[in-house]
Parts: structure tokens; sequence; C-alpha cells
């Protein structure tokens, strides 16, 4: 008998991988945000390609530096600082400063995910820890915003960008108000198809509806997204100002408006689904898209600001612990109550 | 041919690729006797059997060569008709020695299986048929191989009604279990009358997975008039061959946590192993070689074998041929097999395959970085027992054994690998389930 001199690998079951991973998720949610990308792009011309290259360069470049300081390997490679960076700066009004921008980025990434342990561990969406801090911080740049489609947007930058460190920005082309802000404070009301096609104002990435809900659905079904959450979002929303709307048409917009305007289909389809900041259940992703929805209403209508979605989202973050204590499955052939375990 | 337009199955599993159209076609051939047969003394679940022969004592094919010790145990067979070379330690899959009957054919021998004292499935009490069916030596042959008369034999009190003939045969590259159902259906069909009469139950339903049609038109052809038997094809998934899943598809029933299938009048019998008794009893035989797939992209000759049992890896591996880079070879399929550490391990009753992976396959697996968890909750959808594979993950990690076990059900997990399959992250969540598992298990046995 020939002798067979083989060393065999011992490994325990299984042996076989879906071939699934963080970093092919990861990267397929920045390729669905790259058409929201391309169109912020067209709308707020060479502003918002700066600031999206800023905000994302923030990010990646605090998550490396932050690796390398602790002596680790970079996790960049996983794109998720990637998805933050780019989310975060599809959420900052166009014009806002560079260096704003950037003090925002190494927030979202320090604050935000770094000081609770890295990927995995952050409860609250990274990107809109940036942008809160940034809200706090700068409320005027963070709410004033220059219009879109403007005239020359790819010829030249306007002068706040390039604001200098710790200078306020001086805005020199025109602003105008956001469709949520101008019904808030004036009782303007957009058109639908303005707002869903993405030619009014607004933050870079939030304005064209249509291309969020493509994006969004693309990642629905390749089940890298609970799409429980975006439609319980959705669907509160809905609901929520349509029954408003019916008691009062003056004094409430309809519910196709609030669809359609703010921040809401970003928030629905990008943050609120963030993995690690969203229950683990569908009956949980489906209860936290329900606060997500009502939060967002209030924050609207009975607010002192025009849009609530960021803080809607970031207090849905904090209730997930305990969404997901309470609403352990109920393990094979146990009986069906089953109460939560002490954390 | 579906029976139902309602597709059948459990809730949760993965999809794991079918890879079964290298061998499903090929049919059951015989295996040769290696140089030495090594047949283990413990192939089962239970107490090793006694060994009743001596060293140079001549053995015929099939003879009996180590009784039951209790009724934990079963007997064992000689595989091939020679002399007893020695009876000492060889290595197990459980990476121990373990007590082993070393036979060697004699090459001139007819090889004629020993036939003893038959028994008829319509004459013999259930008393009889159990005691049979525990000297033949069968243990489940779907990869448990824990001793059938155990099973057989009701617990006091509880009566059955259904008796499921598993022949789901779920995991990947297998097709063992599909051949049996092709090529020996009417050994199925005989085994099920003792099955039925041992236990009491009034009929018995062969269930089949719908990528093997072909045996399900087989067994519903070799039905005999009048036997309360049918038979069900299920949608493809894993793992539905696990008994739990089985019995929730086919009859919507949920087994208790803890408890047996038979608190929910139900039996599983692996397909394989009702064949085996079909074929064994009625000739008073006993088992000494079973079907199994030898299989993956690291053997050559692959197909179907009828092997003598104890035949040891290395004599199989160089009878059908390996490719130069095979870096893995596991018993069972890729999601719950077990690697092996030694080829001087022999093949056992419950050894439904052997697989070899290249280091294209594995490679692909080890070179996978393991990244925090992500809560993307994928594990939650496939687990088919509903447990938290991801809070079980992160309590595993700190070394919380028993608050897996007291808060999570972690005893539940039939370690069906469904929730590594998945993980994005590629943590290994059922391996450290296996390593608590034995934790708790340690723990309660010192606390006595």
């Amino acid at each position: 008998m020939s002798s067979f001199d083989k060393t065999l690998e011992i490994r325990s079951s299984p042996h076989i991988l879906s071939g699934n991973s963080v970093s092919h998720i990861m990267l397929h949610v920045v390729l669905a945000l790259l058409p929201v990308a391309a169109f912020a792009c067209y709308a707020f011309g060479l502003t918002a390609l700066l600031s999206l290259c800023g905000a994302t360069l923030a990010c990646v470049g605090t998550e490396h530096l932050l690796c390398r300081l602790n002596h680790k390997p970079t996790t960049v490679g996983d794109w998720s600082a990637a998805i933050t960076g780019l989310l975060y700066g599809l959420t900052l009004p166009p014009g806002l400063p560079l260096w704003m921008i950037a003090i925002g980025g190494v927030i979202a990434i320090v604050l935000g995910k770094a000081v609770f342990g890295g990927l995995g561990q952050n409860p609250f969406n990274p990107a809109l820890v940036g942008r809160a801090v940034l809200q706090a911080a700068f409320p005027v740049s963070m709410t004033t915003w220059p219009v879109a489609m403007a005239e020359g947007r790819f010829s030249g930058l306007p002068n706040s960008l390039l604001t200098l460190p710790f200078m306020t920005p001086r805005y020199d082309g025109v602003t105008a108000a956001t469709p949520l802000s101008a019904w808030k404070f004036d009782h303007q009301l957009a058109s639908t198809s303005d707002l869903a096609l993405g030619f009014t104002g607004g933050s870079l990435g939030e304005t064209c509806a249509l291309l969020i809900l493509l994006g969004g659905l693309y990642l629905a079904v390749r089940r890298m997204l609970n799409w429980r959450i975006p439609v319980a979002v959705l669907a509160t929303v809905a609901a929520f100002t349509a029954i408003l709307h019916w008691s009062d048409p003056a004094r409430y917009a309809g519910p196709q408006f609030h669809l359609f305007s703010g921040g809401l289909m970003l928030g629905a389809w990008f943050m609120a689904t963030d993995m690690v900041g969203s229950p683990m259940t569908h009956l949980g992703c489906a209860i936290y898209g329900v606060v997500i929805g009502v939060l967002t209403v209030l924050i609207r209508v009975w607010g002192g600001m025009p849009e609530g979605v960021m803080y809607a989202i970031l207090l849905g973050n904090a209730l997930v612990p305990l969404i997901d204590n309470l609403l352990q499955p109920r393990v094979y052939g146990t009986a069906r109550k089953k109460k939560g375990v002490a954390a | 041919m579906r029976s139902s337009p309602h597709s059948k199955t459990f809730a949760h599993g993965v999809h794991p690729p079918e890879c079964k159209d290298d061998t499903s076609a090929l049919p059951i051939r015989q295996f040769p006797f290696a140089p030495v047969q090594v047949v283990p003394l413990l192939q089962h679940l239970g107490k090793p059997a006694i060994a009743e022969v001596a060293e140079g004592q001549e053995v015929v094919r099939g003879q009996r060569i180590a009784r039951p010790d209790g009724f934990m145990s079963v007997a064992m067979h000689a595989p091939v008709s020679g002399v007893v070379q020695r009876i000492g330690l060889a290595p197990a899959i459980s990476g121990r020695m373990e007590p082993a009957i070393f036979v060697r054919p004699f090459p001139g021998s007819t090889q004629e299986p020993a036939q003893g004292r038959p028994v008829d499935a319509r004459t013999a009490t259930p008393e009889q048929i159990i005691a049979a069916v525990q000297e033949a030596g069968i243990v489940g042959l779907g990869g448990a191989s824990f001793p059938t008369h155990v099973k057989l034999k009701l617990p006091d009190g509880k009566r059955g009604d259904t008796l499921l003939i598993n022949g789901a045969e779920c995991e990947p590259y297998l097709t063992a279990d599909h051949r049996v159902m092709l090529e020996h259906a009417a050994d199925v069909m005989a085994g099920i009358p003792f099955l039925l009469k041992a236990t009491g139950t009034e009929r018995a339903i062969v269930c089949i997975e719908s990528n093997k049609q072909d045996a399900a038109a087989v067994m519903r052809a070799a039905i005999p008039p009048g036997q309360p038997v049918s038979v069900e094809v299920l949608p493809v998934k894993y793992p539905q061959g696990a008994e739990k899943m089985l019995i929730t598809a086919i009859l919507g029933r949920e087994v208790p946590s803890g408890g047996l299938p038979i608190d929910v009048g139900t039996l599983c019998v692996n397909v394989a192993t009702c064949a085996e008794i079909g074929q064994l009893l009625p000739r008073g035989a006993g088992i000494h070689e079973r079907v199994l797939t030898v299989g993956g992209p690291g053997i050559r000759k692959k197909g179907n074998y009828r092997v003598p049992i104890g035949t040891p890896l290395r004599f199989l591996l160089e009878s059908v041929g390996y490719e130069p880079d095979l870096t893995r070879v596991f018993l069972g399929g890729p999601m719950m097999g077990q690697a092996v550490s030694s080829l001087d391990i022999p093949v056992t009753k419950g050894t439904t395959g052997v697989i070899g992976f290249t280091a294209r396959e594995t490679g692909n697996v080890a070179e996978q970085r393991e990244h925090p968890c992500i809560r993307c909750g994928y594990c939650l959808e496939a687990c088919p027992i509903f447990l938290n594979p991801s809070m079980l993950g992160l309590l595993a990690r700190n070394e919380q054994h028993q608050r897996m076990a007291d808060d999570f059900h972690l005893m539940d997990c039939f370690e069906c690998g469904s929730c590594t399959f998945v993980c994005p992250a590629h943590i290994p969540l059922v391996q450290h389930f296996r390593i608590s598992k034995r934790a708790v298990r340690r723990a309660k046995a010192a606390g006595k």
C-alpha cells in the first residue's frame, strides 16, 4: 500500500459558507447610494462633489488613523466608514464650509463609532451623530440652503464652501427655504412632483426621492436591508399625516408632501436601516419603524424645527436594545409566552 | 407529481448549493475489502459492544463478533470472512483511540454472508422485532448513530400515530439515500411493517425533498397495496432532514424543548436504516456494510458505494483516487460532517459520506477574515429552532456558558451550522456553541 503523506486540515463544520461578507454588504450600500450622490452633483454642481468627497475622506481617513494609532490592521476595507462618510455628506446642506464638514466627519467616526468599540458596537448611526453635532454647533450654517439647479453651479464654487477654518461663512449665492420650512413658517406648499424628482432645496442627498427609493428597493431585493423598517416608517408617517390633514387640511400638509419632503426618504431607506443600529427581529424592526415615523411627524408638526427625521432615528436607535430584549424570538418547542431577559 | 399545492416545509433554514449532480445518477457499486478491516466496538451512541471473538479466530462475513452490552448497545458483525488479526485500539472520529476488532480477509473465501434466524413482520411480536433490530446491530444510518431499537421501544405510556421515513437527505453532496430509494425501494417497503408493528403506529410517510422526484416516483410505485404508507415531497431546504424540522414540515407539530419526537406521537427513521431492517431481519443477518457517497471536488472516482463497515479511509481514498491538492476530508455532508484527523479512521455505521475538499474550496473559507457582528439578523432568520445566535455568540465570546443555556436555550441547538453558513462577519457561531454546550454539560456533571 502506498503511503498517503498528506497533511489534512481539521476544522469544525460547516465546511462551506454562503459567500456573503460584511464588506460585500457594505459595498452594495455604497453602490445603491451612488445614483443619489450623482444626482446631488447634478443638482448642486461642484459644491456637492467637493462636499461629498470631503465628508467621505474625513470619515475614511479618521477610521484609518484610529486603526493605526491602536496598532490594529486598518478596517477601511470593510467599506463601513465609506458609507458613514457618504451618508453623512448627503445629509449636509450644500455650501457648508469644508472645515465644518471635516469636523463633523471626524466626530461621526470618533464619537459615533470608535468610542463604542468600532463597527458593530455603535448604538447610534455614526453619520447622524456627526450631523447632530454640527446642527448644535453651527445652527445657522446648517439651516442655510442655497437653491438647487443654480446657474453656474458647474463652473464656480460658492464662497461659503471654502471659508477658512473657524471663520463664519458668507453666502453669496441665492438661498431659499426648504419645502418643509417654507410650509412650517410661511405655509407655502411645494408640488409633489418637484419633491419626488428633486427640484427643490434641501440637503445634498435628500432631494430626489425617486432615486433614493430605487437604491433602497435594490438593497431590499438583495436582502441587504430589512424592508420592514422603511415600510413601517413611511406607512406610519403617511397614516399619521393623513389623519391630521383630514382633520384640518388648512393647517396640516397632506401625506404626499410629508413623504417626499425633507430627509424622510433617505432616512427611512438608508439611515434607519443601518444594521448595527436597528433591531434584529422582524417584529422589532416594524415597531422601530413605527416609532421613528411617529417621532418624525411629532417633531415636524409640533416641534420647533421644520425637520425631525434625524432626531427621530437617533431616538429610535436608543430604543433598539430595549426592543431587542423584549422581543427575543420564541424558541422552537417552547411555550408562546416568553419574557424578556434582564440585560 | 407534487403531493399538494401547498409546499410543506419548516420555518427559517438555509439553501446551500446542492452539489448532488456528480453522484446522484451513479448506481451503487460494491466496494472491495481492505487488507485489514477495522471494526470499532463503539459505532453508536451508548455503551461499546463486548468482543466475543479471540485473536486468531476465523470469522464468517456477517457473523456476530461482538455482543451488545446492555440495552444502550448493539451487536457488531464481521464485515468480511477472514481471521481476527488482533483486538486493539484504533483512532476514531472523536479524536480518541477506541477498541476495535481487526479482521484480515481470506483471499479465497466466497464471502457469502452468514444468515441467522429469520424474523417475519407478520408473526413476530413487537418485543421480538426490537430484540432482532438490536441483534442485527442497526443504528441510525442518517449520521446520528442512535441505536434504532432504543428508539422503537417507546417509553411507558407513550403512543405514536405516525412513522416518518426520512429520505430528505438535505446535506449537499450526499446522494446515498437517494440511490437507496431508487435501487432498494422493496427493502424500504419491507422494513416499514417491522417498524410499524414494533411501535404500534398506524401509518408511515416517506419524506423526500423535491430534488429527488425520481425517488419519490419509485417509492410511490413500490408501496404494496393495502399498506398504510404514503410519500410526501418537500421543497428543498436545509436542515429539513433533522428530525424536529421534518416533523414540523410534514405534520405541523413541534417537538417540545428537551423532548423526543414520540412526545408528539411521531417517530423518525432514516430511509437507509429502514431499508437495512427490511433486508436483514427476514434473513436473520446483521449489518456489515452500508451505502455511502464518496464525493467532493477532491475525489476522483466519485460515486455511491456499498462499503464494508471498518474500511479504513486510507484504503478508501487510495481506491477511488484523490486530487493532489486534497486538503480536507470529512465524514458526512459539508454542513455537519466531521473533519478527519487520521486516515486510519474506519468507515462506521454512521458514515453517510466521505467528502474531500481541495485547497480551492477550503481556501475560500479560510481566507475570510472575522469581523465584529454587525447585527444583520441573518442568523436569526436562518436558525430553524429560532434561537438568537448573534446574542449566543456574544455570550460565548465572554464564556457565559451557563447564561447561554439558562436564558437563551443553548442546549436546544442541534448544531446544524446554518448560522455560521450565513454569517457575513464569518463568526464561527456554531463552533462556539459546541464548546459552550460541552462546558455546560461538564459543569452539570461536576455539580452532581
